[in-house]
């Protein structure tokens, strides 16, 4: 598996997501500095990681959304390539309309770090195969702005069309109908508010983010 | 005039002793200044002078004391007087750590204020080459009651996180506490932790002259003038208009400044470093110049800066987050540019180093200062100010009110007290797990946080801890138990103490009393660190956090590291079983002196509260030993120390965590809340306990029952969803309330 993970300035979680994708799938993620021009054009998966880009001093994410390597990650999603986006990468995925939706600050109004129940939505994904019949995991959340919005319209498209991969049991941030990840129509690109990278075991994150990457290794 | 000659002409102004005074430098220092420079200093120049010799920069009321602590063992390989300290882990590593206060500006603007507190110190590890891993925040607020507490917790707290989780730096411990002592200073002490190759650390010592000064990071704003002086006088009524002395932190440019310093560091290109802390451009300079015994000549035309028109002393004195100053080795220049280029950071070579051992500065063509620059550093005051000792006070009245069968609804008091409450609301809004190598942290609740050794099996285990009520009642003691303290709790999740940082926090060191309790305080601390082997390897010192008149409780908090080889064999709070036997080490006399019990059940004041519980060293380290020992041999599933609210409040803490019912048996009121010193609580089973080494002094206390069960002591139940509903809401509870005033 041929894997990149893009840097952008003020992205945190990118050495995790470089470790526990070394770790878990056993092949060494390409780290790519947004501006050192393009991605490669043989990546299998391109990993947007967590982080506060450019400080989030604008919108979540709408920085990066403009920066110059996103026209390449557009062609990578065009080709059919796999892309997982967490946390900052999920507000990144959105802001360049890759993903429906938005995300806004939690309703809280706080920032929230604690391991959180999921569901997992759709166990026949390439993100949750591996999953098997677990209905519920456990992985760590640690946002300030992982309230998903979008009109009903969208809502409903979404579940129908089974591209929820993720909801919350216990709603930490207000998202609409439970949602913390999604999947793009062609069920290629993920986008989620839990860190699995952080969940990769063993620490305090716990281990059950191993199975998403498990699950890309036997669909990629 | 032309524009230059009106920022000049105030500029190069000879100074008098009035204006000596509003710098804060008094008659005897004005003397001292004058005489070794055989002049009067112009504007720029006193400028330096006051903020070098501010309490703050040069520790003049504590540093003959601060000399009393053993700063050695065999691990440390940088004791106090660099950026932070530095300790050999094995395999060629270090962890570099320093713990240092932002007290007055968050009191002033709690959310800035806690913000560059923590900016601040990851500077102090990363400018040594250490990748920061950890953060750990001590902070002490006033009475909940106080109409101002809420939104400080709230603006502290905020500040905290938005800082480190930005930064992607985890926040894995802390302590919070309330009293009304802090009502008018509440205390920010921030900690951070880092992790570098052994042959990759940088010093501020070292450069030679010759070579280029580079300014790196932020642009120079007016911000935070004098910062460094405002931390070194009292409060008084309507200190807030202090406003613009406080920073504004940018973590955003502080991660780039992590990743770029730490590019740079990887090549051979730094020849010394120092971070604009307190006093920015003028200690950063001044520190690097005197320790390497060199001159320095910048031209501040080449500083980078915010704002139009700003003159020498402005930029001297400013506190602009997020800069460095480092000397370059020759040819370097180059390669450093490209670098901060990549992170776009502003980076320039604003002058050079210079054999004259003076430091020169040029505004506009002009100098505008020339001082010679051992003096500010060496001939910085050093007072012996008189002291009075604190009066030793009466031993506690123990005929006790309370009745023994209100044990349980005593431990529901303690539990759900500010202090002892959980503090879930504040670390939930920190990032704890960034960087994918924390064991445990706030959330698993044990005695200290578990930081692996990113890519080894190797692990820190980190902790805060002081007991301002024990140091009120007896600085000397209370000292002794804030260092032992540390020692038991990284001992509980089985590392092996190394050394600690301090963070010194007490009033007006011009007031005899106070004086007193930081000259005692540092003795007991510097007597348990040399029992303990346990030494200082950095630290800040906080003074006059007073206001009018009134000093906070003396607060010497104690920043422990420790190590462990294994974090395979750390055992925490929460994993007793069911079944398991609780087992108390160490022995209980009873002592309800400045406890919680005598706070809060007895509704004592600090005053008639009694004194706090002896120390005994030896005791204090051969259990802790003991406790390391039955950890690492698997010889118990769970331990957790004895402080606060004693065996019943640490046993019921155990409880909760492990989410299993315990029988307490029957225990009289002293067994249950007294805080005698050196015990630990441990859950083992039959099979582990057959396995102990024979001899150990031990007491059988209860026994573990079933998930989500009750709480029963002295034949009294009560479910512990009931214990944790009142331990758990006080917080979210308080910070949701309007202030009623």
């Amino acid at each position: 598996m041929k894997s990149a993970i893009v840097v952008f300035p003020g992205s945190n979680c990118d050495r995790d997501a470089q470790v526990a994708l070394s770790e878990v799938t056993g092949y060494e993620p390409e780290m790519i500095w947004h501006k050192s021009g393009a991605l490669p054009d043989d990546l299998d998966l391109v990993m947007v990681p967590g982080g506060f880009s450019y400080g989030d001093y604008l919108r979540c994410g709408a920085m990066a959304a403009n920066s110059p390597i996103i026209a390449s990650l557009r062609r990578h999603a065009e080709r059919g390539g796999y892309i997982l986006g967490v946390c900052n990468g999920f507000q990144v995925l959105c802001e360049t309309g890759l993903l429906p939706g938005a995300l806004i600050r939690n309703a809280s109004l706080h920032f929230a770090c604690k391991p959180q129940t999921l569901e997992v939505c759709e166990p026949e994904t390439a993100f949750t195969r591996a999953y098997g019949k677990t209905a519920n995991i456990t992985i760590p959340i640690a946002h300030h702005d992982g309230n998903y919005v979008a009109d009903e319209t969208a809502l409903d498209r979404l579940e129908g069309e089974g591209q929820v991969a993720f909801r919350y049991v216990g709603n930490p941030n207000g998202s609409a109908r439970d949602i913390a990840g999604v999947l793009s129509e062609n069920g290629r690109i993920l986008g989620m508010m839990p860190h699995p990278e952080r969940a990769i075991g063993p620490h305090e994150g716990g281990d059950h983010g191993r199975a998403l990457f498990q699950s890309l290794i036997a669909s990629i | 005039m032309t524009d230059s000659s009106a920022l000049l002409t105030p500029l190069l102004a000879p100074q008098d002793q009035i204006s000596a005074a509003d710098h804060g430098i008094n008659a005897e220092e004005w003397q001292r200044l004058t005489n070794r420079l055989g002049r009067v200093p112009n504007l720029v120049e006193l400028g330096i002078y006051s903020v070098m010799w501010s309490e703050h920069c040069s520790y003049k009321s504590s540093r003959r004391h601060l000399s009393k602590f053993p700063t050695h063992n065999e691990r440390v390989i940088q004791g106090p007087g660099e950026n932070a300290g530095v300790i050999d882990i094995g395999d060629g590593q270090a962890a570099i750590f320093k713990m240092e206060s932002h007290n007055h500006p968050s009191y002033i603007e709690p959310y800035q204020g806690a913000a560059t507190g923590v900016g601040g110190i990851l500077r102090d590890v990363f400018t040594m080459g250490a990748r920061p891993i950890a953060l750990v925040n001590a902070l002490r607020f006033g009475s909940p009651d106080h109409p101002k507490t809420r939104s400080l917790v709230a603006g502290v707290v905020a500040g905290i996180g938005g800082y480190g989780n930005c930064v992607g730096v985890p926040t894995v411990a802390g302590e919070t506490e309330f009293d009304e002592g802090y009502n008018g200073n509440i205390l920010v002490n921030a900690m951070a932790v880092g992790l570098a190759d052994q042959d990759k650390i940088f010093y501020a010592r070292g450069a030679t002259p010759g070579n280029p000064i580079f300014y790196v990071g932020s642009k120079t704003g007016r911000d935070g003038i004098h910062g460094a002086t405002m931390a070194s006088a009292e409060f008084s009524e309507g200190e807030e208009d202090n406003r613009p002395t406080v920073q504004v932190g940018d973590p955003f440019t502080e991660k780039l400044l992590i990743e770029a310093c730490l590019e740079l560091m990887a090549t051979d290109a730094i020849q010394a470093i120092q971070d604009m802390g307190a006093a920015g451009l003028t200690s950063s300079s001044v520190e690097m110049a005197d320790k390497g015994g060199i001159g320095i000549d910048m031209d501040l035309d080449k500083v980078p800066q915010r704002e139009e028109g700003m003159s020498a002393y402005e930029i001297m004195l400013s506190e602009s987050q997020e800069r460095m100053l480092m000397v370059l080795k020759p040819g370097k220049v180059e390669t450093a540019k490209a670098i901060f280029d990549k992170y776009d950071l502003d980076a320039e070579v604003i002058g050079m180093t210079t054999d004259t051992g003076h430091m020169v500065l040029r505004q506009l063509g002009e100098v505008v200062c020339d001082i010679p620059v051992a003096p500010l550093a060496e001939d910085a005051p050093n007072y012996d100010r008189p002291w009075l000792a604190p009066p030793a006070r009466k031993p506690l009245d123990s005929s006790t009110p309370a009745r023994e069968q209100d044990a349980l609804k005593i431990l529901l008091t303690l539990l759900s007290c500010p202090d002892m409450a959980s503090k879930r609301w504040i670390w939930e809004q920190y990032d704890r797990h960034v960087m994918g190598d924390t064991l445990e942290s706030s959330q698993s609740l044990g005695d200290a946080a578990l930081v692996r050794v990113h890519g080894t099996s190797k692990a820190l285990a980190i902790s805060s801890d002081c007991t301002p009520r024990y140091v009120l009642a007896d600085p000397y003691e209370g000292g002794k138990q804030a260092v032992a303290e540390s020692y038991r709790n990284i001992s509980a999740v089985g590392a092996t103490p190394v050394a600690i940082t301090d963070n010194l926090n007490f009033g007006n060191p011009e007031n005899p009393a106070t004086m007193g309790y930081i000259v005692k305080a540092i003795e007991g601390m510097a007597e348990a660190c040399r029992v303990l082997d346990y030494p200082v390897v950095s630290g800040n010192v906080s003074l006059y956090n007073e206001t009018d008149g009134q000093a906070i409780p003396p607060t010497p908090v104690v920043g422990g590291v420790g190590l462990l080889d294994d974090f395979r064999r750390a055992t925490g709070l929460g994993q007793a079983q069911s079944g398991d036997t609780l087992i108390l080490l160490g022995t209980t006399a009873g002592h309800l002196g400045a406890s919680l019990f005598a706070r809060h059940i007895l509704g004592l004041s600090p005053k008639d509260m009694g004194p706090p519980p002896p120390i005994d060293l030896a005791r204090e380290k051969e259990i802790s030993d003991t406790v390391r020992s039955l950890v690492l041999n698997g010889l118990v599933h769970a331990v957790h120390d004895l402080s606060d609210g004693g065996l019943a409040c640490a046993a019921a803490e155990m409880a909760l965590t492990s989410d299993l019912g315990l029988d307490l048996g029957d225990q009289s009121l002293k067994n249950l809340f007294s805080e005698d010193q050196a015990r630990f609580i441990v859950a083992a089973n039959d099979d582990q306990l057959s396995r102990w080494p024979k001899g150990l002094s031990v007491e059988m206390i209860g026994t573990f029952g079933e998930p989500s069960g009750m709480l029963s002591v002295n034949g009294e139940v009560l479910p512990l969803e009931k214990l944790r509903k009142a331990h758990e809401d006080w917080m979210p509870n308080y910070m949701a309330s309007v202030a009623t005033e």
